[in-house]
């Protein structure tokens, strides 16, 4: 087995303490390949957001570790840290977070800004990304002024822009109807086959879910199953955890 | 982010809330334009100043007059062998008289190149040829001033000629049509000796001057009309009487460096003398107009801190409001010394913003009020410019806003940089 690029070693995680205490996670241990996608699911409240977050070094387990290609994330200087999640990650929030008042094209292109690339370099990967998303015409509107699914579409090219080797999506599709979504699944899945990008997927769809190569399913805090997709894996069965 | 960007995202934001930014920029306005006001009538009275003891000039003479004992310990023990009178100074102040013999003492003094004792004049009054008599002041012209003539030239110190300038002052009442027609007539002084009688001493008037701040109305005499001035005063005084002079006027090497002007004013303070420049004089008066603009200054400052702290509730909201944004710069990859910047940096541009706009109208409004007092309340006092901008100060003022503004702006920007990405993300 390759080093994963990702990989959660039975992490707790709890928020407040005292009588207010309450356990998120409860010992989650998970292996993520390079250019697999993996999609979490549970129902509402189950641990899948917290677990992303985890995962994408946005916070840090209560105990456990996550590591990242091997290397303990919590050993990790912030700044490398950082670094990783601007140039490695690529994020979809649960919700959009677009700037209001500012234009699509400076949405999209914030984690390049981020990252330091110049003003004319910074416009040219940006309008690649909105093209990419169809949505090249809308670069100069005001973000709060696109349509819902408009606006899911340009926080997936932001997620995109700076060539991430792993997106993070949560829900990508739970703001959209079928049709949409499908173009975003689409998008999604292609730039796995063909850029062999690492995607994380949290999410309730069961259709979506199947189009994963592995379904990690989530209950009060702890892995409860977890599904290999029929024509990934040579050997379609179900492994019980 | 680079520092184009982080300027570009801070002047950005900045704009964003116009409404409050307006306000917070507006209370930093007032501050920097009545700080650029008061620090530029500062700056205008001492510039007055300094050209008005340059034009007093004499750089190499020292007043001296023979210290009074301290009184300190209480009251002084009379004494009939001194003699006092009264001195130029508060009312009631007092100098022991100096005597020829005292005249000698401070000649043998290392670095007195010649003293005079400085004779005091009052004549009745100035008239010219049988016109309405006017009452006069006279001063003794010491060679090395520069007196400010409006026509003619200074007296000679030199000649053996009675000449005299007059101030511009009494062109008129004395009846001449210019300035330039009362040079080369004839003015008579009315004196009175001891014993009651009038007599007249007649001087050709060679110059007339300009007011200035010191000595304003004095007619200025030359060195042989000062003394047959006070020949004539005093007859019929006894010999100790004539020869006590409440001052005397010392000359020194106007090369030499200050320590060696300390040297000497040390070693007549040894022998009981005070010797006192110019500047010395005037200093005091600046350090008083000093005093008073950093009061003014002070009430600036104070409404410039009171700003602060609205710069400082500014960048809270701005925080507050942008919460969810910190949050994504945050887990995108921003470091939180980039978030601090941002912010710090919005708050400088605000006080950018207040301290140039105020400057900029202070700057007008000074030189609105300069032209408009030139002409009234000022205009007998030529050369006066109440308001003046030193390019050094108004920098200042300028830094110094921006600087209070980054102090102010360091709180917010603080809780901006330590914010949790994870929790600003689940603000709603
Ligand atoms: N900061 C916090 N403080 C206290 N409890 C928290 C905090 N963040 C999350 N939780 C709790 O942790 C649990 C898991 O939250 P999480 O956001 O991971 O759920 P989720 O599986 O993503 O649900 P959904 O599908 O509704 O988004 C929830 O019960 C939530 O109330
Ligand atoms: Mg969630």
């Amino acid at each position: 087995m390759p080093v994963p690029i990702l990989a959660a070693r039975d992490i707790h995680k709890s928020y407040g303490r005292g009588a207010t205490r309450f356990d998120a996670l409860k010992g989650v241990s998970l292996d993520i390949q390079q250019g697999e996608s993996v999609a979490i699911v549970g129902k509402s409240g189950s641990g899948k957001s917290t677990l992303m977050h985890l995962l994408a070094l946005l916070d840090n387990p209560s105990t456990g570790a996550v590591e990242l290609s091997g290397r303990d994330a919590s050993s990790l200087n912030g700044k490398l840290v950082n670094q990783t999640r601007n140039e490695t990650f690529g994020f979809v929030f649960q919700q959009f977070f677009l700037t209001p008042n500012t234009s699509v094209l400076d949405n999209v292109t914030l984690p390049l800004q981020i990252a330091g690339i110049r003003g004319a370099e910074r416009k040219r990967r940006g309008m690649a990304a909105l093209e990419q998303l169809e949505l090249a015409d809308k670069a100069r509107n005001k973000a709060t002024d696109l349509s819902g699914g408009q606006k899911q579409r340009v926080v997936i090219a932001r997620a995109l822009v700076n060539n991430p080797s792993v997106i993070f999506a949560d829900e990508p599709t739970g703001n959209l109807d079928s049709a949409t979504g499908k173009v975003v699944e689409d998008i999604l899945f292609s730039l796995q086959e063909e850029k062999g990008i690492t995607l994380i997927i949290v999410t309730h769809d069961e259709d979506l879910a199947a189009r994963c190569d592995r379904r990690v399913y989530i209950r009060d805090g702890l892995i409860s199953d977890t599904l290999h997709a029929a024509p990934a894996a040579p050997i379609a069965q179900e492994v019980r955890a | 982010m680079n520092a184009f960007d982080l300027i570009r995202s801070a002047v950005k934001n900045s704009l964003r809330s116009k409404t409050r930014t307006t306000l917070t920029v507006l209370a930093i306005f007032i501050g920097a334009f009545t700080l650029t006001l008061t620090s530029g009538v500062g700056t205008g009275i001492n510039q007055y100043i300094d050209t008005m003891v340059a034009s007093i000039g004499a750089d190499d003479v020292l007043t001296v007059t023979k210290a009074a004992e301290d009184t300190g310990d209480g009251p002084v023990e009379y004494d009939p062998d001194t003699t006092t009178v009264a001195a130029a100074g508060p009312p009631g102040t007092t100098v022991v008289t100096l005597s020829s013999a005292d005249l000698d003492t401070i000649g043998d003094v290392d670095g007195v190149l010649s003293v005079e004792p400085q004779l005091r004049v009052s004549p009745d009054f100035v008239r010219v040829d049988g016109g309405t008599a006017y009452e006069a002041s006279v001063g003794s012209f010491i060679p090395g001033m520069a007196l400010d003539l409006a026509a003619g030239a200074e007296p000679d110190s030199a000649s053996d000629a009675y000449e005299v300038a007059v101030p511009v002052s009494y062109v008129d009442a004395l009846g001449f049509t210019s300035d330039a027609d009362a040079v080369g007539a004839t003015l008579t002084f009315g004196v009175m000796d001891v014993a009651g009688t009038s007599s007249l001493v007649t001087a050709t008037i060679v110059g007339v001057a300009e007011e200035g701040l010191v000595g304003s109305s004095a007619f200025t005499a030359n060195e042989v009309l000062t003394e047959a001035l006070y020949d004539t005063q005093s007859v019929g005084l006894s010999e100790s009487s004539k020869d006590s002079y409440s001052s005397a006027v010392v000359r020194f090497d106007e090369t030499g460096t200050d320590a060696d002007l300390t040297a000497l004013k040390d070693s007549l303070a040894e022998l009981g003398y005070t010797g006192t420049t110019v500047q010395d004089s005037i200093g005091s008066f600046k350090a008083v107009i000093d005093g008073i603009v950093l009061v003014l200054n002070a009430f600036a400052v104070i409404a410039l801190l009171a700003a602060g702290f609205g710069i400082v509730n500014t960048l809270l909201m701005s925080v507050q409001e942008r919460t969810r944004e910190i949050g994504l710069m945050k887990a995108m990859g921003l470091g939180g010394g980039k978030i601090f910047g941002l912010f710090s940096l919005e708050a400088v541009f605000i006080g950018l913003m207040g301290s140039a706009i105020g400057v900029g109208v202070g700057m007008l409004a000074g030189a609105g009020a300069n032209a408009v007092l030139a002409d009234t309340l000022l205009a007998d006092l030529p050369g006066l410019t109440l308001v003046a901008f030193d390019p050094a100060a108004l920098a200042t003022i300028v830094l110094t806003v921006m600087g209070l503004a980054f102090l102010a702006g360091t709180i917010p920007a603080l809780r901006a940089a330590r914010q949790d990405p994870i929790e600003s993300l689940r603000y709603e």
